[in-house]
């Protein structure tokens, strides 16, 4: 066998011991494994140790307003998105990069009117 | 650090897009009954983006590093795209209010929807072309389901939006494919990495770049959903048949010239060594292409729809300039656009017109005895399916013959043959219309139509642009010849 295959040989070693002990890990440490009985700490069995406790289905309706404010969040976050890689290189670009990035902001701006005039922002 | 900014090659896009936002921001403002002006304003727009575009003829240019270009070939196909906004809206303007979908922002879709045309013709990076068309896409799926309490609008929106981005993904893949085989977007520098290398060469050998026969089938495929040739033409008919009247107006010309021309400039500039791939398959699709659209518009009793099989029949003609596209050169193919366009905007606009509201009559009955009702609009119905079938002293004739003749020139003779079996079969469903128009009587009382002003000047520039680009086309044929795509 050629002797470059030995690498991918111990990866796929490492790569089925990982979950392989990890899950062993587990069993032996959780509340109710190996070590610990259950009854120990009743906490460590809820979905989230601390916090207000779950209530209800997960799978619930909820009103489709929310779905215009996440697309005016992605929006907006775009234009975070482009300033912060502008910022990097502003020195470089001087007063140009100024000029064409209140142009894009000028645009963003358009797109805020344009929403704020459509009503959307209004929580009816 | 040179960007090469060059604000005068991107001015259509430029004029298009302010006046697009400018729509926009006037549209919640305005009051709704009066919304449906503003398609006045967006023709304003489109009239000063022609005017901004003609002074790029004859100049030529390279900005933004390559990614933009402004040759001849590209200032024709944007004075193109301008008209057929132009027409659209001016069609639009009354169907608008007689369906009441008086709203503003479709004026600004039509006007961003063009510029992305207008960029996918001028832009000389894959890139570029990817964006354009990206901005032309997302325009007309919303701009498809306009109709938004009409089901078959909604169905007609939602197959183009899923077949519209199943091919984007196809064409994306292309591109990532081609730049993997060549390391680069840009259609020059593809085009040297390619090289004299496979100059010759048939079959696959040593020498041939696989990872870019990949891509080229991706960006056949791609670009082939886009113009509706056959294999990925299935969205076509419902698409037009569902969407308001003005838009598959738009649609079966605008996007359709738009897919084309990028094409073209795609295949000529970045990859002519391998030419003897993609003109065969184009061979294959221009075949099944002009066929299956005619054979199938044959049984359409439905006017909308048989127009839509026509558009996927006359691509199949462009498609064969396509193939013989490093011999002929991009010149019959842009003649072949233009014509199209003014003969398929005629048609429509008098479908528009006579369908009436909710598009009740779009049937061949309902067109039976139409030529003594109105003898107008049947003449310019009649003209413009002459033209669509090529009969001589019509601009459909002379962009077939001008486009067979010079493909049979360049070796086509078996594919410019099947076209023109084609064009025969053809006749039938063209003719058709007119002699219900004429040779019919009416069966049912004469229907009120009333012709607005818009559609009017709409007939008279599609049916004069039609007659006078069959008799005196040298002119058009001039200035198509002086747009020869650019082969460094």
């Amino acid at each position: 066998m050629p002797k470059e295959y030995i690498p991918i040989l111990l990866f796929l070693l490492v790569a089925i011991s990982v979950p392989v002990l990890g899950l062993l890990a587990g069993k032996v440490i959780r509340p109710g494994g190996f070590f610990f009985r259950a009854s120990r700490n009743p906490a460590k069995l809820t979905p989230y140790e601390c916090g207000v406790d779950t209530e209800g289905n997960a799978r619930d309706r909820y009103g489709v307003r929310f779905y215009i404010i996440s697309i005016l969040f992605v929006v907006f976050d775009v234009e975070t998105v482009f300033l912060f890689p502008w910022a990097i290189i502003y020195n470089k670009l001087a007063l140009f990069g100024l000029i064409e990035m209140l142009i894009f902001l000028g645009f963003l701006i358009i797109g805020y009117i344009y929403v704020w005039q459509k009503g959307a922002l209004e929580w009816v | 650090m040179s960007l090469e900014i060059s604000y005068w090659a991107v001015i259509p896009e430029i004029v298009l897009s302010l006046a697009g936002i400018v729509i926009m921001l006037l549209a919640p403002i305005v009051e709704p009954e009066s919304r449906g002006r503003l398609g006045y304003l967006a023709f304003i727009g489109t009239v000063l983006a022609g005017a901004a575009t003609a002074p790029l003829w004859n100049k030529s240019m390279v900005a933004f590093n390559g990614m933009i270009t402004v040759d001849n070939y590209g200032t024709f196909l944007r004075l193109i795209f301008i008209l057929i906004a132009a027409l659209s809206i001016l069609l639009s303007v009354h169907f608008n209010r007689r369906e009441e979908i008086n709203h503003g922002e479709y004026f600004a879709l039509i006007l961003f929807a063009t510029a992305g045309m207008s960029l996918m013709a001028a832009g000389t990076d894959l890139i570029i072309i990817f964006l354009g068309l990206e901005i032309l896409s997302i325009a007309t799926y919303v701009l498809a389901g306009f109709k938004r309490s009409d089901v078959k609008s909604n169905e007609s929106s939602l197959k183009y939006f899923l077949l519209g981005s199943f091919s984007t993904a196809f064409l994306l893949y292309g591109i990532a494919f081609a730049y993997g085989a060549t390391g680069s977007t840009n259609l020059q520098n593809i085009r040297q990495a390619l090289g004299a290398a496979t100059q010759g060469t048939r079959l696959l050998g040593p020498q041939t770049n696989t990872l870019l026969l990949l891509s080229l089938a991706l960006l056949i495929a791609g670009f082939g959903f886009k113009v509706a040739t056959v294999p990925f033409h299935i969205w076509t008919p419902d698409v037009y048949e569902g969407a308001p009247t003005p838009v598959t107006t738009f649609m079966a010309v605008g996007p359709k010239a738009a897919g084309f021309a990028a094409f073209l400039r795609l295949l000529l500039t970045a990859m002519p060594a391998y030419h003897w791939y993609w003109a065969g398959i184009l061979w294959i699709l221009a075949a099944l292409t002009m066929t299956l659209g005619n054979v199938v518009a044959l049984v359409q009793p439905n006017l909308k729809r048989m127009l839509a099989y026509s558009s996927i029949a006359h691509a199949g003609y462009i498609l064969i300039g396509m193939a013989a596209g490093r011999e002929l050169n991009a010149s019959p193919i842009l003649f072949y656009i233009l014509a199209y366009t003014l003969m398929s905007v005629g048609a429509f606009a008098v479908v528009l017109t006579v369908s009436g509201k909710g598009d009740l009559r779009v049937n061949l009955d309902d067109y039976a005895g139409l030529g003594f009702q109105q003898p107008v609009l049947s003449f310019a119905l009649s003209l413009c399916l002459l033209s669509l079938a090529g009969i001589p002293l019509t601009a459909g004739f002379m962009g077939k013959f001008y486009l067979f003749t010079t493909a049979v020139q360049a070796g086509y003779v078996g594919l410019v043959i099947i076209a023109a079996l084609n064009s025969v079969v053809s006749v039938f469903y063209y003719v058709r219309p007119v002699i219900y128009m004429f040779m019919r009587e009416s069966t049912s009382p004469a229907p009120e139509i009333s012709v607005p002003v818009p559609v009017i000047i709409t007939l008279i520039i599609t049916t004069i642009g039609t007659l006078w680009l069959g008799i005196f086309p040298a002119g058009f044929i001039q200035l198509a010849k002086e747009s020869l795509l650019a082969l460094k």
